[in-house]
């Protein structure tokens, strides 16, 4: 047994750090989400009209409504592209497995304003894309919808979001004991059978964790869409960013942070009791 | 040893060979595990692969599951070449050494597992599948998860969802290795008994010499990839053809001699022999020897005084180790008779000195 001192000594740090730079913080924004702003001023009356401007208005709700279009858009297409990869690599990767996984987890080490710029060199107007697209003689003229849209955005997160869904899926592939796929493939599954009734199932944790960082990472990014995204493109956390920046309405911005807040804590609520429902151990 | 100059059982006859193994080794890139195995298995038949671990026993077993192929030779099960077929187009299942149960399924869709992907008829499977357990008396814990369960009923369940899909041969990988030592006793002849009643055929692989002994109708010995012996446990313990089986398959003396003249000679022992003059080497078991009070031999018997080094008590028997004056330890065993010392006389019949080669 540890004594008591030894605890609260070791127990301190974290506990003041979650303080300081977690709970502090939200009770500000939380607290702000009640007040208002008069002529550039705070003013610390308590009401809700934060969030009755917020229901009135429908450019807000249609902005989050895209947000999550968009955000879902994010994680099921680098599931798509995240899932094979991994599976391919834990599986089917042999002697080249350590190598790919090098592959996969070196864009991380590329700073994000880097790889956004690329995505602009790429998908602009003067950009490589339309300049091949040109030269092959599929287009005449610049094809002005790859840059500045919500598609930009979802390929720009896609890109950057893939590894992170790689990550956990491959970990939790790696976890499934080979005798099951042998045990299944002894019973007379097929390869097929197997994956849908063995594999997949058992990398649930795996898939849901990866589909969960896509999709939350997705949701407060605002970056991108203001790299790519254009009018079309705005995420609700570019609006978040003007009304706290040049709008100046911190208590408007404070309670729409606390709508998204929100989401995504009921979002990793609701994942963890399907990863809880899918693991076995 | 090649296992063709064995004489084998008349059990195995080419007509009811359910499975041949002809010619088959495999290497993982230099090294060679398997080499040359030739084996024929009966129906009906209860045959264990024993071998100390590396000698290639679980390689020789994955082969005919189909978990690895060979890089020579042919596997054939019922007139039908099995090597090219895939693992889940053979008609043989596996018990894997560690289960390999599915965690995520309960223990009734583990065993349903093999008849659902084959597509059975749905109204056949929940019938086959709670006769299953009751056969490994598992019916009560049919809603349990794998992962609630003991090793020993672990082990149940891996069987009867193996035995379910009705194999024409059962493979067991080292199935009892993860038991402790009562239940694996109890788990042997309930083994042994639901074989012989089932009428599938067995594939057993361990490195248990005496689990062999106890199971087997016969045994395979490997020793680094090749077959050493091939024969019954009876044969096998009374007429071991080399001198690693002698000492693998229970317990031996190795007399190591010289034959001149009619005459073997091994230390202080001699006998006559009627075979050719040269180095020989016997294996003499240590139940075969015996105490001589009165000094006496009759003409077949060898006689030796020995002393007594060591007295290792073993509940109905006793296992002495006995000098017999050229510096070459002899073990004796001798049904429990009490603290023992000194020098005494010993005798064993010539009979029971077997003829091995190194």
């Amino acid at each position: 047994m540890y004594s008591r001192a030894y605890k609260t000594i070791v127990s301190a740090p974290p506990l003041f750090w979650v303080a300081l730079f977690l709970l502090l913080p939200y009770a500000l924004m939380f607290a702000h989400s009640f007040w208002t702003v008069q002529d550039g001023v705070l003013d610390h009356h308590w009401n809700l009209g934060n969030y009755q401007k917020l229901v009135a208005n429908p450019l807000y709700a249609e902005v989050l409504f895209r947000t999550m279009r968009i955000a879902a858009s994010v994680m099921l297409c680098s599931l798509l592209l995240g899932y094979p990869l991994a599976y391919y690599l834990s599986f089917h990767s042999g002697a080249r497995k350590e190598f790919l996984y090098q592959l996969v987890i070196v864009p991380l080490w590329v700073s994000y304003l880097v790889r956004g710029y690329a995505w602009k060199t790429i998908l602009g107007s003067e950009g490589v894309l339309n300049g091949f697209l040109q030269y092959a003689h599929i287009t005449h003229e610049p094809v002005s919808f790859l840059l500045y849209s919500p598609f930009a955005v979802i390929l720009m997160l896609t890109h950057i979001y893939t590894p992170f869904v790689f990550l956990p899926i491959y970990a939790s592939l790696e976890h499934i004991p080979r005798p099951l796929v042998e045990a299944s493939e002894d019973l007379g599954a097929s390869p097929f059978s197997t994956f849908f009734r063995v594999i997949l199932p058992l990398s649930m944790p795996g898939l849901l964790a990866g589909a969960t960082f896509a999709f939350v990472l997705s949701l407060g990014d605002f970056l991108a869409p203001l790299l790519v995204g254009g009018s079309s493109g705005t995420m609700i956390a570019n609006i978040v960013q003007t009304l706290f920046g040049a709008v100046y309405d911190w208590p408007l911005g404070a309670a729409i942070s606390v709508c998204i807040l929100l989401l995504t804590l009921s979002l990793l609520f609701f994942t963890q009791r399907l990863e809880k429902r899918w693991s076995f151990k | 040893m090649s296992s063709n100059a064995i004489p084998q059982p008349a059990l195995v006859d080419a007509n009811t060979s359910l499975l041949e193994v002809r010619a088959v080794a495999k290497r993982f890139g230099a090294r060679e595990v398997l080499k040359n195995i030739s084996l024929n298995i009966a129906a009906g038949e209860f045959l264990t692969l024993l071998g100390e671990s590396g000698s290639g026993k679980t390689t020789l077993l994955r082969l005919i599951a189909g978990f690895d192929l060979p890089s020579g030779g042919e596997i054939w099960m019922s007139g039908e070449r099995l090597d090219t077929l895939p693992p889940y187009k053979r008609r043989v299942n596996t018990v894997f050494q560690n289960y390999a149960l599915f965690p995520h399924l309960s223990v009734r869709d583990n065993v349903a597992y093999g008849l659902r992907v084959q597509g059975a008829p749905k109204k056949e499977i929940p019938a086959r599948v709670g006769e299953a357990l009751h056969m490994v008396k598992m019916t009560e814990f049919a809603s349990a998860r794998p992962s609630r369960l003991s090793g020993g009923q672990q082990q149940r369940v891996a069987l009867a969802r193996a035995l379910v899909n009705r194999p024409q041969l059962l493979l067991l990988d080292e199935p009892l290795s993860a038991l402790d030592a009562n239940l694996r006793k109890q788990m042997q002849s309930e083994l042994k008994a639901l074989q012989r009643e089932i009428g599938i055929t067995f594939l057993f692989v361990t490195h248990d010499q005496e689990e062999a002994m106890a199971l087997s109708d016969r045994i395979a010995l490997l020793r680094d990839g090749a077959l050493e012996q091939v024969a019954s446990p009876r044969e096998i313990y009374a007429h071991p053809s080399t001198a690693y089986t002698a000492q693998f398959i229970g317990q031996t003396n190795l007399l190591r001699g010289e034959i001149r003249r009619s005459i073997a000679t091994c230390g202080v022992l001699r006998w006559p022999v009627e075979e050719a003059d040269g180095p020989v080497l016997f294996s003499l078991r240590p139940e075969t020897i015996r105490l001589c009070p009165d000094g006496k031999r009759q003409t077949h018997e060898v006689k030796f005084r020995g002393n007594i080094r060591q007295q290792i008590y073993g509940g109905s028997s006793e296992l002495l180790e006995v000098d017999s004056g050229d510096g070459q330890i002899l073990r004796v065993r001798l049904s429990a008779s009490g603290p023992l010392t000194g020098e005494h006389d010993f005798v064993f019949s010539i009979a029971d000195l077997i003829r091995v080669v190194d």
